[in-house]
């Protein structure tokens, strides 16, 4: 069974749930093959949910220059190991490795899939969702990226045997030099993208302290926290929570918008979110047409006293 | 110093998209087209530079006829002069399609900035700037919401998913916008006029053989609408909205 390499997310050595998400994708196209680069992770759950292999590339090139190192190594693996696939998480990055790694191999690249057939025909939800896709890539080894939360992640014992990778990086790809790294302030929440439900505020919260009856919310429920644009770029939060067309793109089980009216660009991060709540005191916000359950009403009196009955019912 | 800027004709915002039935492809004729939202951006980033290091902006697209409209935008913005990618042969073009004949097109420019916009919104695979770099064998710097420019130097914040990486790299090179950058400036009447009398070439695909669907890596192999959602409730809320929704939290088993 030809191996589908799986290139491995995270986040302060911790695997992300998209990775496994991914396994469980690469387990039913053939055999799942993790691929580590530049980062010290901790490898148990890639055994646990099927990498039979473990390809881990370290050094210092790798992660001081942008994605260009990335591409070297995950080429120099598809000639040695010729994958079916290659699947990679579908953020900002992870859609650059696939199009630079595309070029490299002379493969067809799909970006955004929501689902994967064994057959490696890829499902889309384009147009704000409002299509759905069958694609296929005709030529080469196909270079698949894949939206967080959009499938299970499903416990499948493997091997997981660590195989060290030399690797061998081109001075092409030395050329852009990340001279600081700056991380923002994430808290103990949720990863936006990953969390099964987001509560996000807008203009409508206010300011700063506003923030503070969405925060009440989202910890009630173990949620994560979105906002608007117009919050983030106000700075009543950083921008790195940002949901839509420039910010992240989420899909939770659940989402809970308020004071947010619903501009297309806060749309295309949000609207295949499985179920919307939506809090607003304009009854003609057109957030209300995404809606599944709407009230119309002031979100300082709403929030709170829902955070309140969550909090009560939990005991 | 030579900018180019890559600017891409997108349906209106607002405007519903669809497949043609015909080919899968993005209906682009029954639509109005604007300028690429985040392509604003990058012209703007552009002409800043250019007022603060001289220099020129060439403003390139590639698409259908229509897409001439959105490089003389970029003229009326300020760009000096315009180069318009036009071919039958590049109709369908993928992402890879577009990124070779852009970069086959800007490679004869002696550009030494090439800025693009960080994603188109129909597209929205926020790959070509990515695959134009890795053609050119130019530095990438994508996502970038701050781009400086020292003799031969050029620095950027870029985006990321925890905060922002601080990047530099050596002329010429390719840089990507976000929205955060800047604020667009309008077209002024005066602006327009001058756009009347720039130059705007038109150009054929460099290389039959790099664009259009059938040299496209992938293809649409079915589509469909997604059923339509059943129409929500909508209360106002009278002292019982929190109660409301908590309830139907509960029926839906998130509680
Ligand atoms: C290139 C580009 C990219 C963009 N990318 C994004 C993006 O990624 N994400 C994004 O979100 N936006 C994005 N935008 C901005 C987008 O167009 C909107 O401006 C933005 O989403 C508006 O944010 P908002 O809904 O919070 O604010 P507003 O549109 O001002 O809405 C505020 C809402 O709050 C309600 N409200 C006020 N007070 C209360 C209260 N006390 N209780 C209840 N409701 C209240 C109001 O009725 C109103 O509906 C982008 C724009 C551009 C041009
Ligand atoms: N046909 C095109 N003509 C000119 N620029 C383009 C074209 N397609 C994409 N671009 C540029 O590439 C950026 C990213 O597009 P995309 O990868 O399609 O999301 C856009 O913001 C444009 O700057």
């Amino acid at each position: 069974m030809s191996e589908v390499l799986v290139l491995v997310d995270q986040a302060d050595g911790k695997v992300k749930k998209v990775t496994l998400e991914l396994l469980t994708l690469a387990g039913k196209i053939g055999e799942p093959a993790a691929v580590v680069i530049g980062a010290d992770v901790d490898t148990a759950p890639l055994a646990e949910y099927g990498a039979a292999k473990i390809y881990v590339a370290q050094g210092d090139d790798l992660t001081d220059y942008v994605v260009a190192p990335k591409v070297d190594v995950l080429a120099q693996l598809v000639a040695d190991a010729s994958p079916a696939a290659v699947l990679i998480a579908s953020s900002a990055e992870g859609k650059e490795i696939a199009g630079r790694l595309a070029l490299r191999l002379e493969s067809g690249v799909i970006t955004d899939a929501v689902d994967i057939a064994a057959d490696g025909t890829a499902t889309q939800s384009i147009f704000g969702g409002a299509t759905i896709v069958q694609s296929k890539v005709s030529q080469g080894t196909p270079i698949i990226t894949v939206r967080p939360n959009s499938s299970p992640a499903e416990a499948n014992a493997a091997a997981g045997e660590v195989v060290a990778v030399t690797a061998a990086v081109s001075d092409a790809s030395k050329t852009a030099k990340i001279t600081n790294r700056v991380v923002e302030a994430k808290g103990e929440r949720p990863e936006l993208t990953e969390a099964a439900i987001v509560v996000s505020g807008g203009r409508g919260v206010g300011g700063e302290e506003g923030f503070a009856v969405i925060e009440a919310l989202a910890d009630s429920l173990g949620a994560a926290v979105g906002a608007s644009r117009a919050a983030t770029d106000a700075g009543w939060y950083p921008h790195t929570h940002q949901v839509g067309q420039t910010g992240k793109t989420v899909a939770p089980q659940l989402y809970i918008a308020s004071g947010i009216s619903g501009a297309i660009q806060h749309r295309a991060g949000m609207q295949t979110s499985k179920t919307i709540v939506v809090v607003n005191k304009d009854e003609e916000a057109p957030i209300f047409e995404l809606a599944d359950f709407g009230v119309v009403g002031d979100l300082f009196q709403v929030v709170p006293a829902l955070t309140e009955a969550i909090n009560d019912r939990k005991g | 110093m030579k900018i180019a800027v890559c600017v891409k004709q997108v349906p209106d915002t607002w405007a519903e998209k669809k497949l043609s039935d015909s080919d899968k492809t993005l209906d682009r004729a029954s639509v109005d087209g604007v300028m690429n939202e985040l392509d604003e951006y990058a012209v703007e980033e552009a002409l800043l530079l250019t007022e603060a290091h001289g220099g020129e902006v060439v403003a390139v697209s590639m698409g259908p006829d229509k897409a001439e409209e959105t490089v003389r935008k970029a003229l009326q913005m300020g760009a000096d002069s315009g180069v318009h990618v036009l071919d039958d042969s590049l109709h369908g073009s993928d992402a890879i399609g577009t990124a070779k004949t852009l970069a086959a097109v800007l490679a004869d420019g002696g550009y030494d900035l090439i800025i693009f916009g960080s994603e188109s919104t129909d597209a929205r695979m926020s790959v070509v700037p990515a695959m134009v770099a890795e053609i050119m064998g130019a530095p990438q710097l994508t996502f970038a919401n701050k781009v400086s420019v020292d003799g031969d130097t050029v620095q950027i914040q870029r985006i990321t998913d925890y905060g922002y990486d601080e990047v530099e790299a050596s002329l010429p090179a390719v840089v990507s916008v976000v929205e955060k950058i800047n604020e667009p400036r309008y077209p002024s009447f005066k602006g327009i006029m001058a756009a009347k009398k720039k130059p705007l070439d038109a150009v054929g695909a460099p290389d039959a053989s790099v664009g259009g669907l059938p040299a496209a890596w992938s293809e649409v192999v079915e589509f469909a609408a997604r059923p339509p959602k059943a129409a929500g409730v909508k209360i106002e809320d009278e002292g019982n909205g929190a109660g409301k929704i908590a309830e139907y939290l509960i029926e839906q088993k998130f509680i």
